[in-house]
């Protein structure tokens, strides 16, 4: 009896200090999420917030600037009754859509070679893709200048559509080695020894398969093609060619007067296709990610 | 349907390991054959090579009177039910089984009708439209097996299907694969590990050691005329017990002395086998369930056997007792009723009739 009455009571304030470093853990976890959701969220809730404003209430040095007097979407207007900033958004449109596609058709074929055919230099190849990822596009535009120049291609949307997947490819193709690594060897076997061939298995099996993969890498080629800056600056002179990331900077800073709700509203406008994108498939996403922290 | 026919088959991997050296078996068309052997031995790299999933080094694989060394799988006609089931897992139970068929590009009704004619078999109609995150083990594996047989193949290849399950549903599973075989009638290699699971299932059991084949024959006859030590001892369990010991006489009656002093007569039947070994070392097998307490008993050839249990094992509808000689452990299977006891000498039977001699410099069963 007696015994019994021990072992619980140890049972007891084992769970009592269970659940007390479980308290412990979340106050910690809700503190540092709410400090990075501040960090994160300040600027873009400041863009917000100066976008309602007219350009003499943003030059007023007087009152707190995180509030608004008198909210107006003049701004807004302004910027969608301009032909240039709708330019900018389709071009961004072609450019990303196009990239998107290039890229998942490369990464895709070229890790299923790299991940399931064994070849020589197979593993050289892998690695060395990745490599190529780590030089920066600051030190790559010189060159590729020279390339897309001798192409004919500068000043040009179809330059950008050129150059963007050498930015995208590699990480995305060493996301998908990583995520057809994880797809266990028989199942290829099963679909060979079921008839399929090469290019089934990877339509067939692969590819559903690895639909998480994909579509983090597709987020990750999007992202960078939306986002991108070095090159369009590089490459684009004229409005009617530029993307959005540079045509809002060069369009709206007129020397030195800075169009400051204007270029606001554009940044936040800028931003909502990234977020509908994220919002549609982040639960893929969160899935894609972890499934290539366990493996590869 | 068709025979596979293995000739001297060789298989070396990078290195230079010889995981599979020179192979030779028929197997007959309708046949149930399991490969079985400890782990590495070979099984596994001989059925993929007959599966075409690996290269083959040397010799020759033939299915149906066809040499198929250079034929890819998808066209040697064969199924594989492989230990992870390998079911796609973004199709449901139906388009997992139907996926050959599809591909082969077989009319829908047609696909239809094989597949349910398969889920009926396995009794898995109510699970057809479920994807394989939602079965359990044992279904999983119906499935993978539905997925052989729908094809309709001329061989059906099995590595170790029943491994990832628990004890009670491989038991179950076992059953089950033979109830299959014996409706689909479909040539069956059968990779396994497990010897029961070898004596159970097969027509003939091809028993592996080291890359070649110590033995090949129906599960009885591996049982009571196993070839060499490694077959004595890799089937049946409890495993076969080995003593040392000595041939003593000579052509007019021969007796197995135990290093101990134990002496057992050998049946004269035997005598004239056994003759040109006696005066040499040899090696006593005798199974446990050969090594009973004494009961009266018509046989002839029954020897009084000394023992001292050390450990007492009531299994229920029998007792395992171990003992040692010269520091060999010996385990005996005893009736329930008898009464042991720990470090109370014993006289146990040895039936000699059962019993095998092995030469210790070949391991040969003489
Ligand atoms: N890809 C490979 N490269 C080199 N050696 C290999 C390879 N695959 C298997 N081997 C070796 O070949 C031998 C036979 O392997 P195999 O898989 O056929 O064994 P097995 O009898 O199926 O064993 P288990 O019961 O463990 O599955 C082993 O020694 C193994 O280490
Ligand atoms: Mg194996």
């Amino acid at each position: 009896m007696s015994v019994t009455t021990a072992s619980s009571a140890g049972i007891y304030s084992k769970a009592g200090s269970l659940s007390r470093e479980r308290r412990w853990a979340m106050w910690t976890a809700y503190a540092s999420l709410i400090l990075a959701a501040i960090i994160f969220l300040a600027p873009p809730v400041y863009m917000f917030i100066t976008s309602l404003k007219s350009s003499g209430e943003i030059a007023n040095m007087q009152g707190n600037p995180w509030l608004v007097r008198s909210p107006t979407l003049e701004n807004y207007s302004a910027l969608l009754g301009n032909g240039m900033f709708l330019r900018f958004f389709v071009n961004s449109a072609i450019v990303t859509v196009l990239v998107v596609a290039i890229t998942m058709v490369i990464s895709v074929l070229a890790a299923f070679a790299l991940a399931r055919m064994r070849f020589f230099g197979s593993q050289a190849l892998a690695t060395g893709v990745f490599l190529t990822y780590l030089v920066p596009d600051t030190l790559l535009f010189i060159p590729l200048y020279q390339i897309v120049g001798g192409l004919g291609l500068l000043n040009s949307i179809w330059g950008l559509v050129l150059v963007y997947p050498t930015l995208t490819v590699p990480f995305c193709t060493w996301i998908m080695i990583g995520y057809f690594a994880s797809i266990p060897k028989e199942l290829d076997e099963a679909a060979l020894i079921d008839g399929a061939s090469w290019s089934q298995m990877l339509l067939k099996i692969f590819v559903p398969v690895a639909m998480p993969g994909i579509i983090a890498a597709t987020i990750f080629a999007f992202t960078v093609s939306w986002a991108a800056f070095v090159y369009p600056t590089a490459f684009v002179t004229t409005p009617d060619q530029m993307p959005l990331t540079i045509g809002i900077v060069s369009q709206l800073v007129r020397a030195d007067t800075f169009a400051w709700g204007q270029i606001m509203a554009g940044a936040l406008l800028a931003a909502l296709p990234p977020v509908v994108i994220y919002a549609f498939l982040m639960d893929y996403y969160i899935a894609g990610l972890t499934a290539g922290a366990t493996k590869g | 349907m068709a025979q596979v026919s293995l000739r001297k088959l060789v298989k070396a991997y990078e290195g230079n390991v010889q995981a599979v050296k020179g192979i030779d078996l028929e197997i007959a068309d309708h046949e149930f054959v399991v490969l079985v052997g400890p782990s590495g031995c070979g099984k596994s790299t001989t059925l993929r090579m007959i599966a075409g999933l690996e290269e083959i080094t040397g010799g020759d694989v033939a299915i149906g009177g066809t040499v198929v060394n250079d034929i890819p799988p998808r066209d040697r006609d064969i199924a594989m039910v492989f230990q992870n089931y390998a079911l796609y897992p973004h199709m449901s139970v139906f388009e997992n089984m139907a996926f050959g068929l599809t591909l082969r590009k077989f009319p829908k009704d047609e696909i239809k009708r094989r597949v349910d004619n398969a889920a009926r078999i396995l009794d898995i109609v109510p699970l057809l439209e479920r994807k394989p995150k939602a079965l359990s083990g044992g279904q999983r594996q119906r499935v993978a097996m539905g997925r052989a047989i729908v094809r309709d193949p001329k061989v059906f290849l099995f590595d170790e299907p029943l491994s990832n399950l628990d004890a009670k549903l491989r038991v179950q599973m076992r059953t089950e694969i033979k109830k299959v075989h014996q409706t689909v009638r479909t040539t069956t290699v059968y990779v396994t590990h497990d010897q029961v699971e070898a004596m159970t299932l097969a027509d003939r059991v091809v028993v592996m050691n080291h890359g070649v084949i110590e033995q090949v024959g129906p599960p009885q006859e591996l049982y009571h005329h196993p070839a060499t030590r490694f077959v004595a001892g890799f089937i049946g369990s409890p495993a076969m017990n080995f003593i040392p010991g000595r041939l003593e006489g000579d052509a007019h009656g021969l007796r197995l002395v135990l290093g101990s002093g134990v002496i057992l007569p050998v049946p004269p039947e035997r005598t004239a086998r056994y003759a040109p070994h006696a005066a040499r070392p040899v090696l006593l097998g005798i199974r446990p369930e050969h090594l009973t307490d004494k009961k009266p008993t018509d046989k002839r050839n029954i020897a009084d056997f000394p023992a001292t249990p050390e450990v007492i094992e009531p299994m229920g509808m029998e007792t395992l007792v171990h003992f040692r000689i010269d520091g060999h452990e010996i385990s005996a299977r005893l009736d329930p009723a008898c009464p042991v006891a720990v470090g109370e000498p014993i006289t146990l039977a040895a039936d000699m009739d059962q019993m095998h001699i092995i030469d210790p410099e070949t391991d040969k069963v003489l």
